[in-house]
């Protein structure tokens, strides 16, 4: 039988090409892995590697001709080096057909909703922010024998920021590991772990030296999933503080919130007070997914009151009012919460009632719930302690001018961190994270 | 060819014990990996098979004979050059073929690609794209069988280039911190993309690169198949004994280019040209069973059988309709 050998494609993009030289000739005996011939294309000279043995029977493109298109057929290969009479058989080149619709994307992203209800959970008692994440991750450990937590400190020391105290005596080194400060390696470890099905809570001392890590937090964590047709999930926490601390400059002082919420395959949560913590903490280590747990080291130490209930958990993608109003809405998440509710209170003295809005979660992000907010107060106002371009609060902006353009009474207003590395000089600093004051003017410019 | 020379010598120190069933075994996942490679390559030439396509002709010894001392359970992760790893671990060609060529019936219904498949059955974890993560996440896949105390290896392989990066020494310092069951497996094709060895590795011996963490080290003939079976063995008992990590230096060629784009400029034809013809690890292998009377016949069945499993792979592959686009919505989280 005769095959007719086409004009390969060479590269990604390669669509022709110049035949530039035979190496074989008519009645050439040829094997696999011969080169036969030598094709130039825009970028380069390439051999050309016979696939099947056999003999040369015919050369269909001489050499040095230009523009040759790919699947061209360029010579005749027979087993014994005779012209078929009839029709040469070529490889199959078979088109699958190509769905004609465009795949239309979902009006809201898949929420992947973790399933708990945000409801009334009794009893509280005062608890610092410090104490709620331990807790959770205690609860949580005590629940899932393949819940185990790794960092720098996470064990002997009891955390860098005393996060862990009392794990590594209740869990053992087993499940409490201290790492070297190898960011790039003890984060992948962490995530290969979960692609065999354990639990890994990532503590980051900072979010700072996730930077170092986020290949594996972006590509490996987060993609795999897609990239595996559904088989490989990873549910893995990458949790610590992030954002500005209190004149440690500007290396360690900076907010990831939109460089994670940007990435699909991840979550992210931002919590503000002891209840966010504990429960959204509790809810992003069941979540078969990789989330992002952004805490906030001026936060650890605050007490807020926090339901004792030992089943409560909070679900992942539902935003909080903290407080309700007529005249604005103030998104706002992590720290910059307190701060919203401090600006409230003030604009409340000068009778300008706000909403204030506690994200929780960036990705997802509750629309629902600010879209119905705003559409009562009719304008908006986002906080956030990171820099303002392509921040979180250009996205929940341009999430109400596509759901809620019709009921604004007046441009969205963004207060942020200034656009600058954060300096260490005390007055700098303070000049350059958001103030109650900041907040207040942004309101009075659309009120 | 001093290079190849001294390769050759390595290898043939002491000649392995052949055990003809199970190299005959070899013999046909080798074989069944390089059909499986020219036809891919046949495939690109015809546009079936877009973006990047690594091919491993020329390497099939070394995962063959690794694959020779792993039970069942045991990991395999590996870097972008994968379709021969998981056609030896046991992955089905049709499935590997078919997301080569994007679709539905590929192993990651086609939205993986050649660099980008995973089977949890078969205990293979991808399949990666990013030079050196592999071997972050082989540890990992080591990690968790220590913390499930089961006595499973993760074979975790990565080309002389990626031995290059960061993470694959704080890979080697937790491993060993940690007495991880990782066995570290360098392919050296001598050419990370087109820069040799000498010149991107000032380390001469990259079996020794795990010295400072005590890490013990063979260099091995990774174009003879029972060479690298030995090795494994050495390195798979070390690692189930609980004695921590294992690297091996398979010391390989590849005789394509970097990618099918790649015209190999960097390297003489005459180079190539010698590997093929005298170390090639199918044809020894045949040369063995021919001396312990393989008949001509043994051989042809399994050519057969092989041509027609690339064969029907190929015709899947070319037949299985592209991904529906609401697949584009789909995998991005786990539900529920």
């Amino acid at each position: 039988m005769a095959t007719q050998i086409l004009m390969p494609a060479l590269s990604p993009t390669m669509t022709e090409g110049k035949l530039a030289k035979w190496l074989k000739a008519v009645g050439d005996d040829v094997k696999a892995g011969d080169v036969i011939a030598e094709i130039e294309t825009d970028k380069a000279t390439m051999e050309v590697e016979a696939v099947e043995e056999g003999k040369i029977a015919q050369i269909l493109i001489a050499e040095g001709t230009e523009g040759v298109a790919v699947n061209t057929p360029i010579a005749v290969l027979s087993a014994d080096g005779s012209v078929p009479a009839s029709p040469v058989a070529a490889p199959p080149v078979a088109v699958a057909p190509r769905p004609v619709t465009q795949a239309a994307a979902p009006a809201q992203p898949p929420a992947g909703s973790t399933g708990q209800e945000d409801r009334d959970w009794g009893p509280t008692k005062p608890t610092t922010v410090r104490e709620a994440l331990r807790d959770a991750m205690a609860l949580e450990m005590r629940r899932d024998a393949d819940v185990f937590l790794l960092g720098e400190e996470v064990a002997q020391y009891q955390g860098a920021y005393k996060i862990s105290q009392g794990l590594l005596d209740e869990f053992g080194a087993k499940r409490v590991i201290d790492t070297p400060i190898t960011e790039h390696g003890f984060t992948g470890m962490a995530v290969g772990a979960a692609l065999n099905g354990l639990k890994p809570i990532v503590e980051f001392m900072t979010f700072n030296f996730a930077m170092q890590a986020m290949d594996h937090i972006i590509n490996s964590a987060a993609k795999t999933l897609y990239m595996s047709g559904g088989q490989m999930g990873c549910p893995i926490v990458f949790r610590g503080p992030n954002g500005a601390a209190s004149r440690v400059g500007a290396q360690h002082s900076q907010c990831y919130a939109s460089w994670y919420a940007h990435v699909p395959g991840l979550k992210v949560v931002a919590p503000w007070s002891s209840a966010d913590a504990k429960g959204l903490l509790r809810a992003s280590i069941r979540d078969p997914n990789p989330v992002v747990f952004l805490e906030n080291e001026m936060l650890y130490g605050q007490t807020f009151d926090c339901p004792v209930d030992d089943d409560f958990i909070l679900p992942i993608g539902k935003a909080k009012i903290e407080r309700s109003g007529r005249h604005v809405t103030i998104v706002a998440f992590s720290i910059m919460v307190g701060l919203a509710l401090e600006a409230a209170k003030l604009l409340a003295e000068q009778g300008i009632e706000a909403e204030v809005i506690n994200l929780r979660s960036l990705r997802p992000l509750d629309t629902a719930t600010i879209v119905e907010s705003v559409k009562k107060t009719n304008r908006l106002v986002t906080v956030e302690e990171g820099w303002p371009f392509a921040g979180i609060g250009a996205e929940v902006t341009m999430q109400i001018v596509e759901h809620a353009f019709d009921w604004l009474d007046a441009p969205p207003v963004r207060v942020h961190g200034l656009d600058v590395p954060l300096p260490y000089a005390a007055n700098l600093e303070k000049l350059a994270l958001p103030q109650p004051g900041w907040v207040v003017d942004a309101v009075k410019k659309i009120v | 060819m001093a290079q190849a020379a001294e390769i050759r010598k390595r290898g043939k120190s002491k000649e392995p014990q052949v055990n003809q069933p199970e190299l005959m075994g070899a013999y046909r996942t080798m074989l069944l990996i390089r059909r499986f490679e020219e036809k891919a390559g046949q495939l690109y030439g015809m546009g079936l098979i877009g973006g990047f396509c690594h091919l491993y002709i020329g390497q099939e010894a070394v995962v063959t004979g690794m694959q020779m001392a792993a039970g069942e359970g045991d990991q395999v992760i590996t870097s972008y050059r994968d379709h021969g790893h998981m056609l030896a671990a046991g992955m089905d060609a049709r499935g590997v073929m078919a997301e080569l060529t994007g679709r539905s019936g590929g192993l990651s219904k086609g939205k993986g690609g050649s660099m980008h498949m995973f089977s949890k059955e078969r205990h293979f974890f991808g399949g990666h794209g990013i030079v050196g993560a592999q071997v972050s996440l082989g540890n990992g896949l080591a990690f968790s069988n220590a913390y499930r105390g089961n006595d499973r290896v993760s074979f975790t392989y990565f080309g002389e280039g990626a031995s290059n990066q960061g993470q694959v020494y704080e890979s080697f310092n937790i491993a060993m911190l940690l007495k991880l069951p990782t066995v570290f497996i360098i392919e050296n094709n001598r050419y990370g993309m087109g820069t040799a060895v000498e010149r991107a590795s000032a380390s001469h011996d990259l079996s020794k690169n795990g010295v400072p963490w005590g890490i013990p080290g063979l260099q091995v003939d990774g174009m003879d198949v029972l060479a690298v079976r030995e090795a494994a063995e050495t390195a798979v008992a070390h690692c189930r004994a609980g004695k921590g990590p294992y690297l091996l230096e398979v010391q390989t060629y590849r005789y394509r280019g970097h990618s099918m784009s790649d015209p190999a400029r960097y390297r003489t034809r005459e180079e190539v040209q010698a590997m093929r013809s005298q170390h090639d690890c199918i044809e020894s292998a045949r040369h063995r069973l021919e001396a312990v009377g393989v008949e001509e016949s043994a051989f042809k069945a399994i050519d057969d059988e092989v041509k027609s499993i690339v064969q029907e792979a190929a015709d899947f592959a070319q037949t299985s309709p592209e991904p529906d686009p609401s697949e584009l919505w789909t995998d991005i989280l786990v539900e529920g």
